[in-house]
C-alpha cells in the first residue's frame, strides 16, 4: 500500500473514532428503512434500485464531482444507468472537503475504493444472510448479487434495507477489484452535471436563491488591512433599493496569518439591496476615504529595483549538491541569464461570491463556490463565535476555481454580513473587486549561472531567486524559488538561493504554484545551455537526465522524485512531435520543455509561428504526461491537460501591476486571457506507467510556457526573459541578437 | 418603474428603473439564472442572450434599451431551432468543465449558426472570440458547433 494511502486511511479511520471502523461509515450513520437505504455515508440505495453516490469533494470544472463517485461505483458494482450524483454534505464524516494541488485522484483514490468495496460487502452478506450461503460463494455484477451455483439474483434494492443494517464490514479484509476488471474506471465519462449546464440550471454559487433574499457589495480598500477614515453611509442608505449599510472594523487573523486561511475578515462598507446591481450602483456615492499608508513603497517598479540589487549580492543557500563554485571556476563556458515572472490575478470566470441565511438557533447557512467547503465552516464558525454545529455549509458548482477558491474570505465575509443585517444575503463581488482583492501568483526574479565543460555538459548550476515574504523570513504564500527536482539534479553541481522582498500584497496559489513561473525560468535557461553547447534541446536534456538518474531516483519510494520517469515522457513527445525531422518554414520554430510537478510528469513541444509586428501565435502543442498506472477518466484528464496548455498561454501574456498596494482599477479587457482564436491544435498522450495514478489539474501548465518561449527562440532568434511574453519584448530580444 | 418585457416567448412586468442591466432583471428580479455575471462591461460574453435572435451582451443593455424586442435565454435555448442539436452536440463531446461561460458560448453558438447554419473555422472563430473560457474548452466549443451545423470544425 503506497504511503500516502495508508496515512489517509489511518485518518478517516481516527476521524470515525474507533478501530476496526472503515472509510465511509462515521459512528452516528442512519440505516432508514423503507424507501432510501442509507450504506454508510456515501451510498443511498433506493427500493426501486436506483443509487445515489455523494461527491465528498468540491468541484470547480476539475471533475472532482464525476470522478469519486465513479470509483465507489466501480467497486461496488452499482449499475450505472441507475445512479444519480449529489454533493455530500459538509460534515466531519467525509473528512477534509477540499480540492486542489493536484489531489482529488491521490489521496481518494483507495479511500474510495474501499468505499464502494464496503458497500458492496455489506450488499453481499446481506444476500448470504437471506440466502443462508457463504458469501464468498457469491459475485456482483451490475446493481445485483449473483448466486451462480443457485441460479439466482438478487438487485441491490432488494437487498439495500437489510446491508443498511448491518455493520461496516471490517477495512481489513476488503476484496479490492483488479484493475483490469474495471468496467467503468479508465472510460470516458461526462461530467454529471453536463446536461444541467447546458440548459442553463442554477447551480453554481451565484445562483443560489433562498427566501427574502437581499444581495450586497463589501467594499474594501485593496491595501489589505486598511480601516476606513470616512465614508457617507448616509447617501448610501437613501439610494433607492439598500436596506442596509454599515462600516465593519474586520477582525484581524493575527501573527501574520492570512485573511481566508485563519479567521477574520478585512474592514469595509457592507451595502445590502433589494437587488445586487442597487447595491453596487449604490457605492458610488459612498466615498469612502482609507487610511491606505501601509500600501506605500509596494509598488511593481519598486519591487524590481529591490530584485535587482538582492540578485547582485548572495542570498540564503536553500538547496545545494557538490560544490557550485568550484565547478564554476573550473568550467570552459559560463553562461548567465536573468529572468522574472510578474504576479498574475486569477479570473475565475465567476467571481467570488457567497450567500449566507442566519438560522433560527443562531447560526448561519452558507451557500458556496468553494475549493474547500470543510474549512468556509471552521473559519466561519471561529470567526463569528460560534460551535462549528451551528455553521452549515452547502457546497455548489464552482465557476472556476484554479486555487483562488482555496481562500475562504468571501464565504466568511457573506457570514459576518447576513448575520449583522439579520437576513439572507448574497455577497457578489464585482469583477473589479475580484481583481483588487485578489491572492495574486507572486512575482519572482532570478538570476541564473550556469558552467559547462568542455565536451559541453553542465557542471555547475547556480540558482539565485527573489521572490516576496510577508513575515521577512520565508516566502510568501504560494511563492517560492526552491529549485524544483530536475533543474539542478540534471547538472553535476547546483546550489539554490534565496533573497525576499517583504510585502503587504496578498498572495496565494495559482494553479502549479511556483512551478507555474519556475519552470518558465528553468527550462528556457536550460535551452540557453543547450545552443551554448551547440546541442540539440531534446537529446541535450536527455543526456543528463541519464546522466544522473542513479542519484536522482531518491530513496524517498514511491511519489520521491524519479528523473528516469520524466527522461520517458521527453522522449515521447520529441517522437510523437517529429522534433528530430523537423523541417519548417522560416518564421515558424518549434521548442521543448519538461517539467515535474504535483506527482506528474510532462514533456511538451509547442510549434509556434511569429506574425506581425513580432506578435505570435502558438500553432501545435504536443503534449506527454505520466500520471501513473490508469486515466481514470480518459475524456476529462484530456480536458485538464488541454486546460492546463491553454491556461500556460494566457500566463504568457498576463501581468498585475502594483501602485502602493493596490493593482491599476481593471476588468477582463485589461487581460489578455487566451481567446478561442488563438488556441492551438493539441495532441495529449498519456503513459501509462506500474505506480499509482497521480492528478491532472496542474501539472500540464508549467512545460507550456518555456516550451513556447523557446520555439519563439527558434523561430525568431529572440530569447524573452521576462514574462509577459510581448512583442515589444520580443522586438527588443530581437535587436540583441548576436548571430 | 413599470416595464414589460418579452422573454422566453412570455410577456411580463418588471419593476426595475430603465437603466437597470437586463442582466440583473433577469437574475435577481425574474430568478433566471441562466445567464451569468462574469465582468459587467460586456468582455466575457458570459451574459449573452438573443435579442430578437441576435446576440447581446446583457450586461451592457438596459431594461429601457430592450424595447418590444423578443428577449431568448438560455433557458430557452432548447426551442430555437438550432437550440437541441447544439445541447447534444456539447454533451456528446463533454464540453463544459467547470461550465459557468457554458450558457453564454451555447447563446452565442446558436446566434451564429441561425444567421450563417454551416460556418467556417473562421467564421466560428470570429463570431466566438467574445466569449471567454477561462477553463480552456475552445477545442470542444468549436468541435461541438462543428457537429451541430454538421460541418467539420
Amino acid at each position: 500500500m503506497a504511503m500516502l494511502d495508508r496515512r489517509q486511511l489511518l485518518l478517516s479511520i481516527g476521524a470515525a473514532a474507533g478501530g476496526g471502523l472503515c472509510v465511509g461509515f462515521s459512528l452516528d450513520a442512519q440505516a432508514r428503512a423503507g424507501a432510501e437505504a442509507h450504506i454508510g455515508d456515501y451510498v443511498i440505495v433506493q427500493s426501486d434500485g436506483g443509487v445515489k453516490i455523494l461527491a465528498k469533494a468540491p468541484d470547480v470544472g476539475q471533475g472532482a464531482k464525476t470522478l469519486l463517485p465513479m470509483i465507489i461505483a466501480e467497486e461496488m458494482d452499482a449499475d450505472p444507468s441507475r445512479l444519480t450524483i449529489d454533493f455530500a454534505p459538509v460534515d466531519k464524516a467525509y473528512g477534509d472537503q477540499s480540492v486542489g494541488g493536484s489531489t482529488t485522484t491521490p489521496l481518494n483514490y483507495m479511500p474510495m475504493r474501499r468505499v464502494g468495496a464496503s458497500v458492496r460487502a455489506l450488499l453481499v452478506q446481506a444476500a448470504a444472510n437471506r440466502w443462508k450461503v457463504d458469501p464468498a460463494q457469491l459475485t456482483t455484477q451490475n446493481g445485483a448479487v449473483i448466486d451462480a451455483t443457485g441460479g439466482r439474483r438478487l438487485t441491490y434494492g432488494a437487498l439495500a434495507a437489510d446491508a443498511a443494517q448491518l455493520p461496516a464490514p471490517d477495512v481489513t479484509a476488503l476484496k479490492l477489484k483488479d484493475p483490469k476488471d474495471f468496467r467503468l474506471l479508465g472510460r470516458d465519462h461526462g461530467g454529471v452535471d453536463t446536461p444541467k449546464l447546458v440548459k442553463g440550471e442554477p447551480i453554481f454559487g451565484l445562483d443560489a436563491d433562498v427566501p427574502d433574499l437581499h444581495y450586497a457589495v463589501y467594499v474594501k480598500s485593496p491595501v489589505p488591512g486598511a480601516k476606513l477614515i470616512s465614508a457617507d453611509l448616509d447617501a448610501v442608505r437613501a439610494q433607492p433599493g439598500v436596506t442596509h449599510v454599515f462600516a465593519l472594523d474586520g477582525m484581524d487573523p493575527g501573527a501574520g496569518k492570512l485573511i481566508g486561511l485563519a479567521p477574520g475578515y478585512a474592514p469595509g462598507v457592507a451595502i445590502v439591496a433589494r437587488n445586487w446591481w442597487l447595491a453596487n450602483r449604490a457605492r458610488q456615492v459612498l466615498n469612502a476615504r482609507w487610511d491606505d499608508s501601509a500600501g506605500a513603497g509596494h509598488s511593481t517598479d519598486v519591487y524590481a529595483q529591490k530584485a535587482k540589487a538582492l540578485l547582485e549580492a548572495p542570498g540564503q543557500t536553500m538547496a545545494s549538491h557538490g560544490d557550485v563554485d568550484a565547478a564554476l571556476a573550473g568550467s570552459t563556458k559560463r553562461v548567465q541569464a536573468n529572468y522574472s515572472a510578474p504576479f498574475l490575478a486569477h479570473i475565475a470566470l465567476e467571481p467570488q461570491n457567497c450567500t449566507a441565511r442566519p438560522t433560527a438557533d443562531g447560526g448561519v447557512e452558507l451557500f458556496a463556490s468553494t475549493q474547500v467547503a470543510t474549512s468556509a465552516r471552521s473559519l466561519t464558525a471561529k470567526t463569528l463565535g460560534l460551535p462549528l454545529e451551528k455553521v452549515t455549509v452547502h457546497m455548489r458548482r464552482g465557476g472556476g476555481g484554479f486555487g483562488r477558491r482555496l481562500m475562504a474570505d468571501a464565504a466568511v465575509e457573506s457570514a459576518v454580513i447576513a448575520v449583522k443585517a439579520g437576513v439572507p444575503v448574497k455577497l457578489v463581488w464585482s469583477r473589479e473587486d475580484d481583481i483588487a482583492h485578489d491572492y495574486y501568483r507572486p512575482p519572482v526574479w532570478m538570476s541564473l549561472e550556469a558552467g559547462l565543460d568542455a565536451s559541453g555538459k553542465v557542471v555547475a548550476y547556480k540558482a539565485r531567486g527573489v521572490t516576496v515574504s510577508r513575515d521577512g523570513k520565508t516566502p510568501a504564500t504560494g511563492a517560492g524559488v526552491a529549485m524544483d527536482a530536475a533543474p539542478g539534479l540534471m547538472a553535476a553541481t547546483s546550489r539554490t538561493e534565496q533573497a525576499l522582498i517583504p510585502t503587504i500584497i496578498p498572495t496565494g496559489w495559482m494553479r502549479a504554484p511556483v512551478s507555474n513561473a519556475l519552470s518558465f525560468v528553468h527550462e528556457s535557461f536550460w535551452d540557453e545551455l543547450a545552443h551554448a553547447a551547440g546541442a540539440d534541446p531534446v537529446a541535450f536534456r536527455l543526456a543528463h537526465m541519464r546522466a544522473h538518474a542513479g542519484g536522482a531516483t531518491a530513496a524517498g519510494g514511491e511519489g520521491a522524485f524519479d528523473i528516469q520517469r520524466l527522461a520517458n515522457v521527453l522522449e515521447e513527445v520529441a517522437k510523437r512531435s517529429g522534433w528530430a525531422q523537423c523541417n519548417l518554414p522560416p518564421g515558424t520554430g518549434m521548442g521543448v520543455a519538461s517539467y515535474f510537478s504535483h506527482r506528474g510528469y510532462f514533456a511538451e513541444v509547442a510549434q509556434v509561428r511569429m506574425t506581425e509586428h513580432d506578435d505570435w501565435h502558438v500553432e501545435k502543442v504536443w503534449v506527454v504526461g505520466d500520471v501513473g498506472s490508469i486515466i481514470l477518466n480518459p475524456i476529462n484528464a484530456h480536458a485538464q491537460a488541454a486546460g492546463s496548455v491553454v491556461e500556460g498561454l494566457s500566463h504568457l501574456r498576463c501581468e498585475v501591476a502594483f501602485k502602493d498596494g493596490k493593482t491599476v482599477p481593471s476588468n477582463i479587457p485589461n487581460f489578455a486571457l487566451a481567446r478561442m482564436p488563438q488556441i492551438p491544435q493539441i495532441d495529449i498522450h498519456f503513459l501509462a506507467t506500474d505506480h499509482p495514478p497521480t492528478g491532472l489539474g496542474e501539472p500540464a501548465l508549467p512545460p507550456l510556457l518555456p516550451a513556447v518561449a523557446n520555439a519563439i527562440f527558434a523561430a525568431s532568434g529572440a530569447r524573452v526573459r521576462d514574462l509577459p511574453l510581448t512583442p515589444e519584448r520580443i522586438r527588443a530580444a530581437r535587436a540583441l541578437q548576436t548571430t | 418603474m413599470t416595464i414589460a418585457l418579452k422573454i422566453n416567448g412570455k410577456t411580463v412586468s418588471v419593476d426595475a428603473p430603465p437603466e437597470m442591466p437586463l442582466l440583473w432583471v433577469l437574475r435577481d428580479e425574474m430568478h433566471l439564472h441562466g445567464t451569468k455575471f462574469g465582468c459587467g462591461v460586456g468582455a466575457c460574453g458570459a451574459c449573452t442572450v438573443h435579442l430578437d435572435g441576435a446576440v447581446a451582451r446583457a450586461c451592457l443593455t438596459t431594461v429601457g434599451q430592450v424595447g418590444s424586442r423578443e428577449v431568448t435565454t438560455i433557458e430557452a435555448l432548447h426551442e430555437h431551432p438550432h437550440g437541441e442539436a447544439l445541447q447534444a452536440a456539447w454533451v456528446a463531446h463533454d464540453v463544459p468543465q467547470c461550465g459557468y461561460c457554458q450558457a453564454g458560448q451555447l447563446m452565442a453558438a446558436a446566434a451564429l449558426l441561425q444567421k450563417n447554419p454551416k460556418p467556417t473555422v473562421a467564421d466560428i472563430e470570429h463570431n466566438m472570440v467574445g466569449n471567454l473560457c477561462r477553463c480552456g474548452c475552445y477545442e470542444r466549443i468549436k468541435a461541438a458547433i462543428g457537429q451541430a451545423a454538421g460541418v467539420e470544425a
